[in-house]
């Protein structure tokens, strides 16, 4: 598989969010701005290439050899929060201003199921090192592009008369699947 | 008796699909008919009883600064277990679920119950609230799988209700159907809580 076929897949065709439903929960909570989304997105993707990137070195030089892939989810999602503490830790040090920008999503992205669902869906795949980390960042961009597109809608939506009932969650989803209506359009790019 | 409401909280008054709104991706993601439902929910809720006891039982022996990892751990053994059981016993329901199995692990409703509950409270109401909430997700997964496999497919707990040639509304069980029914059951249960003040 080349790369560009890899990278319209993740990022368009199978959408994180929009088809294959991973991390709604940070997809609905953060996306009140499209500024905080931003945000959000920038340290998922920062988040998801270094895990892609960390579990296929586990998997096939640890878990592998071992002959222990059962223990893969309990590894995995260890690592991944492990990951995060240490790229908070380092980011304070080094680089303040970034980490005042990402400072506030990083502990949030533990929760975030895309995360590990990525991880495990490139074993999956038997991706190599680098389509791994290249499949982790397009999906993670097309997580930011999803929550930057429903935090545009969402923005618009304060100003408009949305009944008692639909208010916060249930508009948020039923604007969501139209979004993903929209995305479907795209299923036939490439085969 | 009190600590019945332990067990009924998780039903509506706390429901953690509808209410809370945790664990939102398995509940968008599996529900293309209702089996699916019931498979997720129950191994939720196996893994949401059994993470409650131990976490309850042990709460005294885990140091605070440490819990979070604690806690994944526990919860992630039980679901390496579910994973291998469903496996090897129900293959054709796990190939249904297929990565949302592994995913359980981070659904917020069990790492939620083991904060907010479990860490605090005797086994036996950890137990209640474990079944009170496996049962209200269930029930969640199920109406919603239900929902969305009669429109889509026009079939529930896969016998078919319309003829051969029927159409059906497709979009409900493609991705942007889940969005919808999720959203407007969200609106429905919320009049209900509004019009019984519960």
């Amino acid at each position: 598989m080349d790369f560009i076929k890899i990278i319209i897949l993740a990022l368009v065709v199978n959408n994180v969010v929009l088809a294959q439903f991973l991390g709604i929960c940070p997809f609905l909570g953060v996306s009140n701005k499209v500024s905080t989304s931003i945000g959000m997105g920038g340290a998922v993707v920062f988040v998801m290439a270094l895990a892609n990137f960390v579990t296929f070195f586990i998997y096939n030089f640890v878990l592998i050899p071992f002959e222990i892939q059962f223990l893969q989810t309990i590894c995995f999602i260890l690592i991944i929060a492990f990951l995060v503490q240490i790229v908070e830790l380092i980011l304070k040090k080094s680089a303040p201003s970034l980490y005042q920008a990402l400072g506030i999503y990083l502990p949030l992205i533990t929760t975030n199921c895309a995360v590990l669902g990525i991880a495990i869906l490139a074993i999956q795949k038997d991706f190599n090192l680098i389509q791994s980390v290249v499949y982790a960042s397009a999906t993670a961009v097309g997580f930011t592009l999803a929550m930057i597109l429903l935090a545009g809608l969402r923005e618009q939506m304060e100003l408009s008369g949305v009944p008692k009932g639909m208010k916060g969650f249930p508009i948020s989803l039923v604007t969501a699947g139209l979004l993903s209506l929209a995305f479907m359009g795209f299923a036939g790019l490439i085969k | 008796m009190s600590q019945l409401k332990y067990l009924t909280n998780g039903f509506l008054k706390e429901n953690p699909t509808f209410v809370l709104v945790l664990g939102t991706c398995p509940t968008l993601a599996v529900t293309t008919s209702a089996i699916n439902g019931i498979g997720m929910g129950a191994a939720t809720t196996f893994v949401l009883l059994c993470s409650n006891i131990i976490i309850a039982a042990l709460k005294n022996l885990i140091p605070d600064k440490v819990r979070i990892v604690a806690f994944i751990v526990v919860i992630a053994t039980f679901v390496t277990i579910v994973d291998l059981s469903m496996k090897a016993f129900l293959p054709s329901l796990y190939s249904a679920l297929g990565i949302f199995i592994p995913l359980i692990v981070v659904n917020c409703i069990i790492l939620g119950r083991a904060e907010a509950f479990a860490q605090k409270n005797s086994v036996f109401n950890a137990l209640l609230d474990g079944i009170g909430m496996g049962i209200g997700f269930t029930l969640a997964l199920t109406i919603m799988g239900g929902i969305r496999e009669l429109l889509g497919n026009g079939s529930i707990f896969n016998i078919k209700l319309v003829g051969e040639n029927a159409r059906t509304i497709l979009l409900f069980i493609l991705p942007p159907g889940a969005f919808f029914t999720y959203g407007y059951l969200i609106a429905i249960v919320n009049r209900i809580k509004a019009k019984h003040n519960i």
